[in-house]
């Protein structure tokens, strides 16, 4: 048996309010499935499972607030033995990360269970992406495009839309045909807000039917300031920060981004943040202390390179979501993963993992003015990169003056976690990278 | 309207500001004056302003190169791009 726990999502989370729950008793659910939304102070997460089972009792009601970790379902997890023929419900892909987020420290991990990771190619990935395979189901030593494909067909059986339990209520209260609506909610599973639009051209609302619960905006900003307020107050109270900064001529770059770009179609196109996430992972993977947390007095370095890309809502305040595995993906990978998390940051449909497997911030102000950035460090990572604005600057090279577009990087790291060497190697490297960018044409 | 002619000034105005209001809704468009600096007027960073060029390239059919984004300052200097570019030859 497990327990599924209101999970923690950020260090400044205390409580959190169960919105709707996307299974119901019987579901069997595996690792990394979104089951829930929470609601927090940072708006509604997308929250998974991580464990494999049978969900036997869901304790809480949607609409109630819960510490974290207050126990919200129970389930049976896959050693025990199967409850009475548990339905098979409509297979619901889930879009998992093919390995999730391992939040473990730099130890290899052997699980007798697990098959050894299988490689899989960028483009497989792409293409599992865009079918809703999940990679994590296929087996073979090498997953090629042709897999992904058959996975995709094997799939595409007749099935009926995925709902959530509390929008099949819903939707038969208020008579919406469900089966005709496109679910906008995980994986395409219809939720209560989709019943809510469809439910709304009706010219006669049903009296029971209270409109939809919508946030008052100033609620959100009160809770999101005071979020971001806990956060960025125990940082400063608890880190030692220490600040290092470089200058980098962008030309290099520039150029051939801008080669790359003329090859693509506009919807392809890379932006310049690209670069950055893929120059720091990079810099990264050959500089770890950097990467990952301080926590019970002890600095962990993570292996997996999961970069909290900051981004500004426009309604006011902030996110930094994870970009799981940024040192694997290819920039196109990364161009359609920024893409997607930018989109979902806005529309509030993050996943509690992004919330909480970031092991580095990025920061890029670039589109505002500023030429440089001192960063607040988010607990418990150990270090938060910045770029400024790329401007015109005058440069010298070989002893010549000329104007370059620079950009300037700083790093905030934690003093307890790393000295200011390690800080300077990453930096210096993160200058290489971005200086001399022949290799992102094989990244 | 149709294909074969260009489109006047009025009606790609109407599709930039449409395709404008679309990836920023929440932008206060009362500010933006014919020469005013849109991505700055409306807080559009270059995530958005990229997207904004796919919207307007699903209607005017124009793929603007990078090379010109310098050339789509104002709400002025986009109608007079766009206008050589959209539905002419």
């Amino acid at each position: 048996m497990a327990e599924f726990r209101m999970p923690s999502l950020g260090a400044d989370m205390e409580f959190g309010t169960l919105h709707e729950w996307y299974v119901q008793p019987g579901d069997r659910v595996q690792r990394g499935q979104v089951i829930a939304q929470v609601e927090t102070e940072k708006g509604v997460i997308e929250v998974e499972v991580w464990e494999e089972g049978v969900v036997t009792q869901l304790l809480a009601e949607p609409g109630t607030e819960l510490p974290v970790g207050a126990v919200l379902a129970i389930l049976q997890t896959a050693d025990e033995p199967e409850p009475i023929a548990a339905p098979e419900k409509t297979a619901v892909s889930t879009l998992t990360e093919p390995h999730p987020m391992d939040q473990k420290p730099l130890v290899a991990k052997a699980n007798g269970r697990t098959h050894p990771r299988p490689k899989i190619s960028p483009a497989a990935r792409k293409r599992a992406q865009e079918l809703g395979v999940d990679l994590s189901k296929l087996t073979g030593k090498v997953i090629g495009l042709t897999d992904v494909e058959q996975a995709a067909a094997q799939k595409a059986a007749p099935a009926t839309p995925h709902i959530t339990p509390v929008a099949r209520k819903m939707a038969e209260k208020l008579g919406v045909d469900w089966q005709q609506l496109t679910g906008t909610g995980n994986h395409g599973a219809i939720c209560k807000e989709d019943i809510e639009q469809a439910a709304q051209p009706e010219p006669t609302p049903e009296p029971t039917a209270k409109p939809a619960p919508q946030p008052d905006p100033a609620d959100f900003q009160t809770g999101m300031r005071r979020a971001i307020a806990r956060a960025m107050a125990r940082a400063n109270a608890d880190i030692p920060h220490y600040y290092l900064e470089t200058r980098i001529n962008m030309a290099p770059a520039l150029a051939w981004l801008e080669g790359e770009n003329l090859k693509r179609p506009l919807k392809d196109r890379l932006l310049t943040a690209v670069l950055l996430i893929k120059a720091v992972a990079r810099a990264l993977g050959e500089v770890p202390a950097l990467n990952g947390y301080w926590r019970d007095d002890e600095h962990q370095p993570q292996e997996a390179i999961h970069i909290g890309f900051a981004i500004a809502l426009r309604q006011g305040g902030l996110i930094a979501p994870a970009i799981h595995h940024a040192d694997l993906k290819s920039l196109d990978e990364l161009m359609a993963a920024l893409r997607d998390l930018i989109m979902r940051t806005r529309n509030g449909r993050l996943r509690g993992s992004e919330m909480t497997d970031a092991t580095i911030t990025l920061t890029n102000l670039g589109d505002l003015g500023v030429e440089k950035v001192f960063g607040v460090i988010y607990p418990p990572q150990v270090a938060l990169v910045g770029f400024g604005k790329i401007s015109d600057q005058v440069w010298v090279e070989n002893g010549m003056i000329g104007v370059r577009p620079v950009l300037t990087a700083t790093l905030a790291a934690d003093h307890r976690a790393t000295d200011g060497r390690i800080g300077g190697k990453f930096l210096d490297l993160l200058k290489k990278y971005l200086e001399e960018p022949a290799w992102m044409g094989d990244a | 309207m149709t294909t074969a002619t260009a489109m006047n000034k009025t009606e790609i105005r109407g599709v930039l500001l449409e395709a404008l209001a679309m990836i920023a809704p929440e932008a206060d468009f009362a500010r933006l004056t014919p020469d005013a600096n849109v991505r700055e007027t409306l807080d559009i960073d270059s995530f958005d302003f990229l997207n904004f060029l796919i919207e307007v390239d699903k209607i005017l059919g124009v793929e603007t190169p990078e090379a010109d984004y310098g050339k789509l300052n104002s709400l002025d200097e986009m109608v007079a791009y766009f206008g050589v570019r959209a539905g002419g030859l």
